[in-house]
């Protein structure tokens, strides 16, 4: 077990499941010796060479469509998109073909392929490379999609997304990478579709995902000092989603508050405030909250920027609104 | 004619059993026994068998819209397909993916696809991991005259070529993309032409001459085993039916169909195989009173088939 960043688990995970399973490639813009745009694939060519890790044309329609055929025809390959953002040119090749090959061929065709997106706002990048699409991803059958919050969490289900024979979208968040936790050296995998606790607490719910898990702590800290204990649920896969540990904490603290970067509108809380609200609304004694990006664009300015990003603030005022 | 009289005969066969497949299929759905719609061969039947022979069972298609040919050509079975045709839970996908989506993994049939270029990202990856596994094995990607105007289609091409990889890129010119005629729809005569974009092969071939495809797709794929990269081989064809059954083509004229009509594949192709002396007259009759019995055999079989079962319809969404 030592300290690392969530980008050194994501390198790591990478570098023993290849080292592992020599059916695993890398695809993407420039993931070979320039190691990925934020770092994430370095060292990597020089480990394993470019017929493994290979730097593809600025095509994200081919990555991912690759990635699917190659997937059908018996490799594990692990594709890259520099920007969540730019899944729109390739999204026919991702939601079209490799999410339905399985269903559509009658169970004949297994997908193994991995698609690591990095997501979020925060870093100045502007409306079309600082996006949340979460809410795209998990609505459409047949993918999986993965969204980890902590150095140990990344490691550990890219690793099981590796594994896995469908199609699992893996979104990381950009200003997780530098984020530090205890990463055990050696390969784990953590089960697709297993909620987490990340902090335990009696009186009120906030179920967090990627880098509002943070917010959701600090938050947690805040109403500390006003005596509300808040329990704080990293989901950690939206498909696959662990329902019932949402619900187990649901009934047991009698309060919801969802909080996700993705826009609020149609968001990923819309889906767990409506299972909630279907399965345990009995338990409730207060409306479920939501806390989620405004139904706009991501702005570029600074001020504009970090007003639009929830925080813990946002979060503190909606359990505040309720307990 | 460098090919073996059992190759040339199974070509024959092959034609026959698209022919006579599709005029199954046009006359079971006037009759409304087939679900949704197809989208019919007839008349490029050529194009299919010529490719297909020059494949083996393990080298991998990526189909289209229009697929029931390269499927069979691939090696499809007759009941298979048919009852899925008819949404049966025999056929091959049990009644979940329809005309459209027909893929046997076992004959390399990456599957017929419901997305106009959805084809060539797929055939780049099963491409690569022939290339990578150093199997020999090759990728065909069948497209349409409007499928080479997709960005997916170019950017499959610039990859293929980028990378050399083990992939042949077969398009099929019938000359409309549904109801555009090809003059609408890009400035070029010959797509063929596009390959000189990413320094590939691209041969003009007449697509409803079986042995003129199968030159040059022959040609393709040992250029594609040697390492050498892919090629584009344009084949000029024609459908004879609509776009999809129930189309009344009023976007073209019936001397044109006409025109096509006398260049039908098959009688060419017989009459070329009948003057070589490698069929009889007597012989094509048999091949055809058979593949008609077995096409037969397929619509029974599909039409005894059941139903899917609605308990059917959470299976396969993962695996």
């Amino acid at each position: 077990m030592s300290e690392k960043t969530y980008l050194q688990a994501l390198n790591e995970a990478l570098r023993q499941e290849m080292e592992r399973d020599g059916n695993i490639l890398i695809l993407g813009e420039d993931v070979g010796r320039f190691g990925g745009c934020f770092g994430v694939t370095q060292g990597l060519f020089d480990q394993f060479g470019e017929d493994r890790v290979k730097d593809t044309p600025i095509t994200e329609s081919v990555i991912v469509g690759a990635a699917a055929g190659a997937a059908v025809a018996g490799l594990r390959p692990v594709a890259e998109l520099m920007f969540v953002d730019f899944i729109g040119v390739a999204m026919d090749q991702l939601f079209n073909q490799a999410a339905k090959m399985r269903f559509m061929f009658g169970g004949k065709a297994k997908v193994p392929m991995t698609l690591r997106m990095p997501q979020g706002a925060g870093i100045g990048a502007a409306a079309q490379h600082s996006q949340s699409l979460e809410s795209w991803f998990m609505n459409i059958p047949g993918l999986k999609v993965v969204i980890p919050s902590t150095p140990y969490d990344a490691k550990g289900l890219l690793i099981s997304a590796i594994r896995d024979d469908n199609p699992v979208v893996f979104l990381e968040h950009k200003l997780l990478y530098g984020v530090s936790g205890e990463v055990p050296d050696e390969s784990y995998a953590i089960e697709l579709g297993k909620a987490d606790i990340k902090r335990e607490g009696a009186d009120v719910t906030i179920v967090a995902t990627s880098q509002m898990v943070y917010a959701a702590l600090q938050a947690a800290e805040k109403l500390k000092a006003d005596g509300i204990e808040a329990e704080v649920v990293d989901p950690r896969c939206l498909q696959p989603l662990d329902s019932a540990t949402i619900l187990d904490s649901v009934k047991k603290t009698h309060a919801l508050v969802v909080a996700h970067e993705a826009v609020k509108f149609g968001g990923p809380g819309a889906e767990i405030a409506a299972l909630v609200a279907e399965e345990a609304v009995e338990y409730l004694d207060a409306p479920i909250k939501r806390v989620g990006a405004p139904f706009c664009p991501v702005p570029f300015s600074p001020p504009l920027e970090q007003y639009y990003i929830p925080n813990a603030d946002n979060i503190v005022a909606a359990v505040k609104s309720i307990r | 004619m460098a090919l073996s009289k059992k190759t040339l005969i199974h070509m024959y066969e092959t034609m026959n059993k698209i022919r006579l497949f599709e005029q199954k299929l046009q006359e079971f759905f006037a009759a409304g026994e087939i679900p949704g719609f197809v989208h019919l061969y007839l008349g490029e039947e050529a194009v299919a068998t010529g490719a297909c022979a020059a494949l083996t069972d393990k080298d991998m298609i990526t189909s289209t819209h229009r697929g029931h040919g390269h499927l069979l050509a691939k090696g499809g079975d007759l009941k298979l397909m048919m009852a899925e045709i008819f949404g049966r839970s025999t056929g091959y996908c049990k009644g979940k993916g329809g005309s459209m989506h027909i893929a046997d993994m076992d004959l390399g049939i990456l599957g017929a696809n419901g997305i106009v270029g959805g084809g060539g990202p797929l055939a780049c990856g099963a491409a690569l991991a022939a290339k990578y596994k150093k199997t020999k094995e090759v990728a065909l990607c069948f497209f349409g005259d409007g499928a080479s105007n997709q960005g997916t289609t170019q950017e499959a091409l610039n990859m293929a070529s980028a990378w050399k990889l083990p992939l042949v890129f077969v398009n099929e010119n019938n000359g409309y993309g549904i109801s555009c005629p090809q003059c609408k729809s890009m400035a070029v005569t010959d797509i063929a032409d596009r390959a000189a974009a990413y320094d590939m092969p691209g041969v003009v071939v007449d697509g409803n001459d079986v042995l003129a495809v199968n030159e040059a797709v022959t040609e393709a794929v040992k250029r594609a085993r040697n390492g050498e990269g892919p090629s584009l081989i344009e084949c000029k064809t024609y459908r004879w039916r609509g776009h999809f059954e129930g189309d009344a083509c009023t976007y073209r004229c019936t001397e044109e169909l006409e025109a096509w009509m006398a260049k039908d594949p098959i009688p060419r192709f017989e009459a070329k195989l009948i003057e070589s002396k490698t069929l009889s007259r007597k012989d094509a009759e048999k091949i055809k009173a058979d593949i008609a019995k077995a096409v037969d055999e397929a619509v029974a079989f599909a039409k005894e088939s059941p139903m899917p079962e609605t308990s059917a319809l959470m299976d396969d969404v993962y695996a």
